[in-house]
């Protein structure tokens, strides 16, 4: 399988999870939004040491992952993507940060160590209430909770159709890369005499097809704006959710409860 | 280049999303004024098709190695410096929601570094007045050199300056250890050699463009009607006055310490180094009465009190205690978990 065969695989796994039926599926976009918006600006307010603070804020995402019958593992899946980077301006901490913050054990631990370990930790968990976010909103149900939010409708309009031709584009270039290599076995990508044409070509097809696009929408009735279709409108249990998701992460925010419950058994 | 929410502090990210957004809304503005919504399909299309094309693998002749497509130039010269911004924001927003590449909180600053610079930088002071230029004399040959000049200058030049902001950003968050002239000494090389091979490459397929289709490509026409209006001197003239920013930045906040900019602003009195700027904590007021009061208002009604310049917050949470509950907190994530997956086993069965 090619790195656009990935992609596709991946784009069609989010589109089965995101139609699902579980309660948090069917709450509105805009709860949600709000709740992976909180969720990650006060997982990045923690300060750099306070590692068991940033442990606690998992439960909550957690506990969603499980309501929503959304596989955990799906989501991790997608570290290899956030880690790598984190870790590249994590990894130095630990060298230049070597003051020693705690003993464990008759091991001293390190200042830079906590730091590299709390970066790498909201790496993940950022990670999660994005997925969660996605995993459980369609597309078009996003697209219509920007729209609430008062985003110009070009952007949102222009998101919709890239994420629309994006699945069509990463066929055919599929195709395409795969039709290359059979034919230059050995090869590790494309030639340089090739460099201009292989995707020059497509360009040129696709600029014609959107053309075509164009008059098609325009012979259908499009005049400047979609319409969206079975968009769940905020009602109480949206307001519910969001003032329980705002409530339970501003305690976890402020209650470090992962050292209260440590201390229950240390002392 | 995709910046993930680990390294960003929540206000700078707001700052960058407040500065893309901004950017976003005057493109818009101008779009609609040009009447240029009609593009909305085209832009559509190829948006989807760089995206793509971004996964190709080009191999670079003569070592082991392959290369990638720079999106930015690609499109400003296609569409256009706004249309190509919009589309590019667009690009960044699909592979963060649904590839984990980049995150929600730093799709603004991700917007800026690689859509703003790739696009408007790199369309309005690198791929106009060099196509507008006489560079390579006149004629076809020469149209493409100057293809090819524009792009290498603009994909090394707005990958220069999105590494810079990758390397401010990070710094301004405290995230790394790493001195901010040390990080900087790590990026910007990085990023001079993928710049030209992702410059040669996008020269290749806006080379091809211009040979079958040249009327898709910008400022073609400019071109040739105006060809000599923008001398060499005036393209070389521009091109050092970008290079002096460049430079002038990085030399005064390259000054090799974690703080950053609050550093390099009032610096550290100890060491006498506030004179040297010239800013004094005293004189910007930041001890006075009133400095005091504000600051209490702002820490009892902050939500994020802990987010603090000198990121050397008291070590909360490093406790043995902490330890013992982080490994409980694991644990009891892990029991939701198992309770998730039994619960709807049971369902499943009945």
């Amino acid at each position: 399988m090619n790195k656009m065969e990935h992609a596709l695989h991946e784009l069609s796994e989010m589109d089965a999870l995101a139609a699902g039926t579980s309660p948090i599926h069917r709450l509105s976009p805009l709860t949600k939004l709000f709740a992976a918006v909180l969720d990650i600006v006060l997982v990045l307010s923690f300060g750099k040491y306070d590692l068991s603070g940033l442990a606690a804020m998992a439960l909550w995402p957690v506990a969603l992952f499980q309501i929503s019958g959304i596989p955990v593992r799906t989501c991790f899946r997608k570290l290899r993507v956030v880690l790598p980077l984190v870790m590249a301006v994590g990894l130095l901490n630990p060298l230049f940060d070597r003051a020693p913050m705690l003993h464990l054990g008759g091991v001293a631990v390190s200042g830079g160590v906590i730091s590299m370990l709390s970066l790498m930790l909201k790496g993940v968990l950022c990670l999660m209430a994005s997925f969660l976010l996605m995993a459980t909103t369609p597309i078009d149900s996003l697209c219509a909770a920007l729209r609430m939010l008062r985003v110009p409708t070009l952007l949102v309009t222009l998101l919709l159709l890239t994420y629309r031709y994006v699945g069509l584009m990463t066929r055919e270039l599929a195709v395409m890369t795969d039709a290359y290599r059979l034919r230059a076995p050995g090869q590790k990508g494309i030639h340089v005499s090739a460099w201009g044409s292989f995707l020059g070509q497509l360009l040129l097809r696709s600029m014609d097809r959107a053309q075509e696009l164009y008059s098609s929408m325009l012979l259908r009735g499009y005049h400047g704006s979609f319409h969206y279709a079975n968009v769940r409108p905020f009602g109480t249990a949206d307001a519910a959710a969001c003032a329980g998701t705002a409530a339970i992460l501003a305690l976890l925010r402020a209650v470090n409860v992962a050292e209260l419950a440590g201390r229950l058994f240390t002392r | 280049m995709h910046m993930a929410d680990a390294l960003l502090a929540p206000a700078v990210a707001a700052v960058m999303y407040a500065a893309s957004g901004t950017a976003a809304g005057i493109s818009i503005h101008q779009l609609k004024k040009d009447d240029d919504t009609r593009k909305l399909p085209t832009m559509a299309v190829t948006a989807a098709l760089v995206f793509a094309g971004q996964m190709i693998n080009y191999t670079i002749p003569g070592t082991g190695s392959s290369g990638h497509m720079c999106g930015g130039m690609l499109l400003s010269a296609l569409l256009g410096p706004q249309a190509g911004f919009l589309s590019m924001i667009v690009i960044l927003a699909v592979q963060c929601l649904f590839f984990a590449d980049g995150g929600l909180m730093a799709l603004g600053a991700n917007v800026w570094n690689m859509a703003f610079y790739g696009c408007f930088v790199g369309y309005y002071l690198i791929w106009r007045p060099i196509m507008r230029s006489g560079w390579f004399g006149s004629g076809k040959g020469a149209l493409r050199s100057r293809i090819i000049a524009a792009s290498v200058i603009g994909c090394i030049v707005t990958l220069q300056l999105g590494a810079f902001s990758v390397v401010i950003e990070t710094s301004l968050s405290g995230i790394t250890e790493l001195p901010f002239g040390a990080f900087a000494a790590l990026m910007q090389p990085i990023h001079l050699a993928i710049g030209l091979v992702e410059g040669l490459v996008t020269s290749a397929v806006l080379v091809f463009v211009y040979e079958s289709r040249p009327e898709l490509l910008r400022e073609l026409d400019a071109a040739d009607a105006g060809a000599g209006k923008h001398s060499l001197k005036t393209t070389i003239a521009i091109l050092a006055v970008l290079a002096l920013l460049v430079g002038g930045g990085l030399s005064l906040l390259a000054s090799g310490n974690p703080d950053g900019l609050e550093w390099a602003l009032f610096g550290n009195a100890e060491n006498g180094y506030s004179e040297n700027m010239g800013l004094d904590e005293e004189k910007f007021g930041l001890t006075s009465a009133a400095a005091d009061k504000a600051a209490e208002i702002q820490e009892a009604t902050s939500v994020l009190p802990d987010y603090a310049f000198d990121g050397s917050d008291a070590p909360a949470g490093t406790t043995v205690s902490g330890i013992v509950g982080s490994a409980l907190v694991a644990g009891a994530a892990l029991l939701i978990c198992l309770a998730g997956g039994f619960f709807r086993k049971r369902k499943r069965a009945a």
